[in-house]
């Protein structure tokens, strides 16, 4: 598989305050990769900065080998969808209208849907299992129900390269469950790159075929899950006492915090 | 699917609905009014039928289509101008005025006014130069970055509008003989100086500012899901937001400088349209249009004929109808 994403010698900073620094790795195409690290290590800057929000310096980030300066917004949204992590439910739109409006970067200025934009939109809704909400208004769903309108949403884009900022965060763990599944879904059906920031170490544990642990902006260890999920790395950047142990699903490693109580 | 032809069958339907809404509006406010003479002999001479009364041929032609075709401009403007910023900084309380240009036009127009020019261009040039200054003002201290941050422009924008009311206070608390009824009249909307070179002016003006506001529609939409979302959905947020913000403040600011501040139809069209019609832009947009422009027409003819006496300012009457009707539809719809 070609490279989805080449990062190079990538540093961000906010006024005098450096964020990342000095970052290169690369992501395979087709991959799923997850991003983890503590409040604060640049896991969404990371996050903005692959997704074309935030700028860069010429050369620091390739994607599918071509510089991301070097794409328009519009090309850049065919190849790359991004699901935020605060999610603006705004006026009330319905769901369907809000799927369909991925489809953006494929219509005319006024976006009125064409049979194959209604057709995208309808096969995104039906993988997200959003399609029986189709007429409902985004502000009536619950919020598992909206992160899979949001996810829909960015299918309905068709990229090859979907991001997505900690979109379990606020679910619960059937619904956190659902996401990954979908997430994977997407990756050995579409054969779409899935690149995710989670705070979940388990979940990146048994779904991540590659994880990226970040420590103050900088790549702590990157490598297969049980390469990067030993307690050596997890102590040393969380800075708490964890247990490592086998999954007895599937043979990932399995992270337990230990509470204070138990540690003599 | 319900959704492909929902767009252009609802956009259809509201042009055509508003649009006979806005025509019966007009044949009413045109057929109206102080003259002794009656509405047959009025829709005669509207509808073209020879040998008719020379007087009211004159007053239908030169003294009410002017009025109400300005009632048409200022009241679609206002209501699109809502709606642009409504969605710009993603702010249901926002209104044509939020960003300071009534403010600046007031302080514009009063000067003019206390200075003892004319109407029109005396006093309309001074609320323009005067609502240019604030938009200016406000460009300048949320540039750069900041502009996309809505709370930004929305401070500045409430801090320099409560700037400009102390000053008016001010300038009106000086003001003691007659021209004191002409500043608040300006204050509060009015539209009784309308003739047909300036209407046609600001027709000129208007009508391609609505046609360009109508391509960014579907980028308004957009918008609604948040900015950098946005973005990444293909959108030029900063270049669509800077058109946008100019185009609609210039807008606004070449109808108030004419009619003064008319107030609340800006702010509640946009959301009486959007219970009715739903949220989305392409097909508010026109919505706006018409919906606002019948709208001032009607608040306008109320405001004509309803004293026995002269006229009040139409902007009593925009707020006196439309706040209830307002409530009454929220209510429904929250039920």
């Amino acid at each position: 598989m070609k490279t989805a994403f080449a990062i190079n010698n990538l540093s961000h900073a906010f006024g005098t305050h450096a964020v990342l620094k000095n970052l290169s790795f690369s992501i395979t195409g087709g991959d799923f990769f997850i991003i983890i690290g503590p409040n604060g290590s640049g896991k969404t800057t990371l996050m903005k900065l692959m997704a074309g929000v935030l700028k860069t310096g010429t050369d620091r980030i390739r994607i599918f080998e071509r510089d991301i300066r070097n794409f328009s917004y519009k090309s850049l949204a065919r190849r790359i969808a991004y699901v935020p992590q605060q999610l603006e439910v705004g006026f009330p739109f319905t769901v369907e209208e809000a799927v369909l409006m991925g489809r953006a970067p494929h219509q005319n200025v006024l976006g009125i849907p064409q049979d194959r934009d209604i057709e995208t939109a309808r096969q995104a809704m039906v993988i997200t299992e959003v399609a029986h909400l189709a007429d409902r208004k985004l502000d009536q769903l619950s919020g598992g129900e909206q992160q899979r309108v949001f996810i829909a949403r960015a299918l309905s884009q068709e990229p090859e390269i979907i991001l997505l900022d900690e979109p379990t965060a606020s679910l619960d763990i059937s619904h956190q469950i659902r996401v990954m599944d979908l997430m994977e879904k997407l990756k050995i059906e579409k054969k779409v790159t899935v690149v995710m920031v989670s705070h979940d170490v388990n979940l990146a544990a048994m779904y991540g075929d590659r994880l990226l642990l970040l420590r103050s902006g900088e790549i702590a260890s990157l490598g297969l899950p049980h390469e990067v999920l030993t307690f050596q790395n997890l102590e040393a950047t969380y800075g708490c006492k964890v247990l490592v142990d086998e999954n007895p699903l599937g043979k990932s490693p399995r992270v337990t915090p230990v509470p204070q109580k138990f540690l003599v | 699917m319900a959704a492909q032809t929902s767009v252009i069958k609802r956009l259809l339907l509201v042009i055509v609905l508003l649009t006979g809404i806005l025509a019966a509006a007009l044949l009413i406010a045109l057929s109206s009014g102080s003259s002794r003479e009656g509405m047959g002999a009025s829709l005669a001479i509207i509808f073209g039928q020879e040998d008719a009364n020379a007087t009211l041929e004159t007053i239908i032609w030169h003294l009410r289509l002017p009025r109400v075709l300005l009632a048409v401009l200022v009241g679609a403007t206002l209501s699109l101008g809502g709606l642009v910023f409504q969605a710009l900084l993603r702010n249901p309380l926002a209104e044509p005025y939020i960003l300071g240009i009534s403010g600046g036009s007031a302080i514009g127009a009063i000067i003019g006014i206390m200075l003892g020019l004319s109407r029109f261009p005396g006093v309309t040039f001074c609320a323009f130069i005067g609502s240019l200054a604030t938009l200016v003002l406000i460009l300048v201290m949320s540039s750069g970055t900041t502009i996309l941050k809505k709370d930004a422009l929305l401070l500045s924008g409430v801090m320099v509008n409560a700037f400009c009311s102390a000053v008016i206070m001010f300038l009106v608390s000086l003001t003691q003989d007659a021209r004191l009824q002409n500043i608040i009249f300006w204050l509060m909307g009015d539209l009784s100086s309308a003739d047909s070179r300036t209407t046609g002016i600001l027709a000129l003006i208007l009508i391609p500012c609505f046609l360009v506001i109508f391509f960014f529609s579907h980028a308004m939409n957009l918008l609604l899901v948040g900015k950098e979302t946005a973005q990444t959905m293909g959108l030029p947020v900063k270049t669509v937001t800077v058109v946008l913000l100019v185009l609609t403040s210039l807008m606004v600011s070449a109808t108030v400088s004419y009619s003064g501040l008319l107030g609340f139809i800006g702010l509640v069209m946009p959301h009486l349209l959007r219970l009715i019609w739903g949220p989305d832009h392409r097909v508010l947009v026109p919505a706006c249009i018409l919906g606002g422009g019948a709208y001032l027409v009607v608040c306008d003819l109320l405001a004509r004929t309803l004293p026995q006496q002269g006229e009040m300012p139409a902007g009593v009457i925009t707020a006196l109808i439309g706040a209830p009707v307002f409530i009454f539809l929220l209510k429904k719809s929250r039920r």
